[in-house]
């Protein structure tokens, strides 16, 4: 009986697994199909196996994880003046609607402005070193760190402060204890939104700002010599970090903000 | 003992310790320069359950802010026994409970957190947590989050933390609109419960006539804009009100008379 359950959920288990990693499937073997009749240029599609093969020898080699922490040092460094930057503007601005007001047509701009366009003019600011790349990415991922932030500020529950004031609580409590805590969940979202933009202008200013290593400079550099197995093999690493950046994001927003959306 | 935690306003006996009456003179409020109110004057007698009834659009919320002092008004005066809001402790219960409860903190932190903020230990803030458990009689798990909890449950919860730090005065707007028939009946009798042993001073904003006059000692109907008392009706049954009140010949002629000066209000 009790075997016949066991078996049961893991048929289940199993079942949930395959219908989560269904789509994924059928495109690696479309893809192998493509590639082993050569429906594509071999040099231009490689098979799935020479790809995975050449994931594994650079990630042995060792070389493949360098560029890897290298990427994600940067991108975490940049999130992280993004957050120490962002998030104390956003609550100024947020929570003076006049000053928000006043700022408001500079900020539209800026966000409208792809942060890729200020390259060179942070590469003449911070000249060509590592830091020019990291100020990058870090001046995108605080727009948006900033501006979430603010409109979270500004989308205040008016009910929850009158509630807390309606108890005697001095303000700067209310603001501690009522409105840090209702921005939360917009916090989170430019959180999460800001450290896959940083990851983004990281990877482009590795590839087209001089560089020693990263993934966006391993990824250019493979294309240049034809090695079309490390080129995939490079943009799949890249993939899994984003994804799994997206992913810790999301498991800690469950835990710190568990009313979202309730 | 019990009485004495929450409330604070009568002893065993059923004698009025102290009730806080609220006098409200000459209030005037502006808003985008039409006049909302204009030397308004109202005095709501202490210990006794009030309820404000009008036309849509006259200004319910909006004076039951002012005289809580959650918005400012222009020029008067408010008093609750004699003394100024500031040195007056009052709960507030909101018609969104949804949005006036804090999803971040538990059904039973939600309660206490007026008390922690008011400084009070961990063991006073669990005895008192204790005790206005006891007096609604709570069934369901207060460690839930609120939006764990059903429409009444959360209401319930908001009144708990409103009386929480033992107020003079309990204001409710429109407590019961957001909820369903079930609940709205269960929660009035709980009021009604919580009024009879505590005597706190109620004022409550209401849109249901029937409901107003089943929990008051007296019905302030208000005119349209700019908005003053039509009347005041007192309805003197004693409390606790049953469902026998509901037929009750004075039940009813209350009702009609009240609903009477309400159309010709309305159609003003």
């Amino acid at each position: 009986m009790i075997l016949k359950i066991s078996s049961k959920m893991n048929n289940e288990a199993l079942a949930s697994f395959l219908i989560a990693n269904v789509g994924t499937l059928i495109v690696i073997i479309a893809w192998w199909i493509v590639a082993s009749l050569e429906l594509i240029n071999p040099v231009l599609l490689p098979t799935p196996i020479e790809t995975f093969k050449s994931l594994f020898v650079s990630l042995f080699r060792g070389d493949l994880i360098k560029d890897f922490w290298l990427t994600l040092y940067r991108s975490l460094y940049a999130f992280a003046i993004a957050v120490v930057v962002g998030v104390p503007i956003g609550i100024l601005l947020g929570s003076n609607q006049k000053v928000y007001r006043s700022f408001e047509f500079l900020i539209d701009f800026f966000r409208s402005t792809p942060a890729t366009a200020m390259f060179p003019l942070f590469l003449v600011i911070f000249g060509i070193g590592d830091f020019s790349k990291i100020a990058v990415a870090a001046f995108a991922g605080a727009l948006v760190v900033f501006f979430n932030v603010a409109y979270g500020v500004m989308n205040t529950k008016k009910t929850r402060v009158m509630a807390a004031k309606a108890m005697g609580i001095p303000s700067w409590k209310i603001f501690v204890d009522v409105t840090f805590l209702e921005t939360l969940p917009q916090t989170f979202i430019g959180l999460r939104t800001s450290i896959s933009l940083t990851l983004v202008v990281i990877i482009v200013a590795e590839m087209f700002i001089g560089s020693t290593h990263g993934m966006g400079q391993r990824i250019i550099d493979s294309q240049q010599v034809f090695d079309m197995p490390q080129m995939y093999a490079s943009i799949i690493a890249t993939g899994v970090m984003g994804y799994a950046l997206n992913q810790i994001f999301l498991i800690i927003e469950d835990k710190f903000v568990h009313w979202k959306g309730r | 003992m019990h009485l004495d935690l929450v409330g604070a306003s009568e002893n065993q006996q059923g004698e009025k310790l102290l009730s806080t009456g609220i006098e409200v003179k000459n209030l005037t409020k502006k808003f985008h320069k039409e006049i909302l109110y204009q030397n308004f004057s109202l005095s709501m007698p202490g210990g006794q359950f009030t309820s404000i009834f009008g036309p849509n659009g006259c200004g319910k919320s909006t004076l039951l802010s002012m005289i809580s002092g959650l918005i400012p008004f222009d020029s008067g005066e408010v008093y609750f026994g004699g003394k100024p809001l500031s040195e007056t402790k009052i709960g507030y219960v909101f018609q969104n409970y949804r949005d006036a409860l804090f999803p971040w903190l538990r059904a039973s932190d939600n309660i206490t957190y007026p008390l922690s903020r008011a400084g009070l230990s961990k063991v006073q803030r669990k005895l008192k947590l204790e005790e206005l458990v006891h007096r609604f009689g709570v069934k369901f798990d207060l460690k839930r989050y609120p939006y764990e909890l059903s429409g009444g449950q959360q209401q319930l919860v908001s009144i708990m933390r409103a009386l929480a730090t033992g107020p003079e005065v309990l204001f409710l707007d429109e407590p019961f609109s957001a909820l369903d028939y079930e609940a709205t009946l269960s929660i009035i009798e709980k009021l009604q419960e919580v009024f009879i042993s505590s005597g706190v001073t109620m004022v409550m904003i209401s849109h249901n006539l029937e409901e107003a006059i089943y929990l008051s000692n007296n019905i302030v109907l208000l005119t349209k804009r700019p908005t003053h008392v039509a009347e005041i009706i007192s309805f003197d049954i004693s409390h606790p009100r049953t469902v026998k009140t509901l037929s009750d010949p004075r039940f009813i002629d209350t009702k009609s008379y009240s609903l009477d000066i309400f159309r010709r209000e309305v159609n003003k």
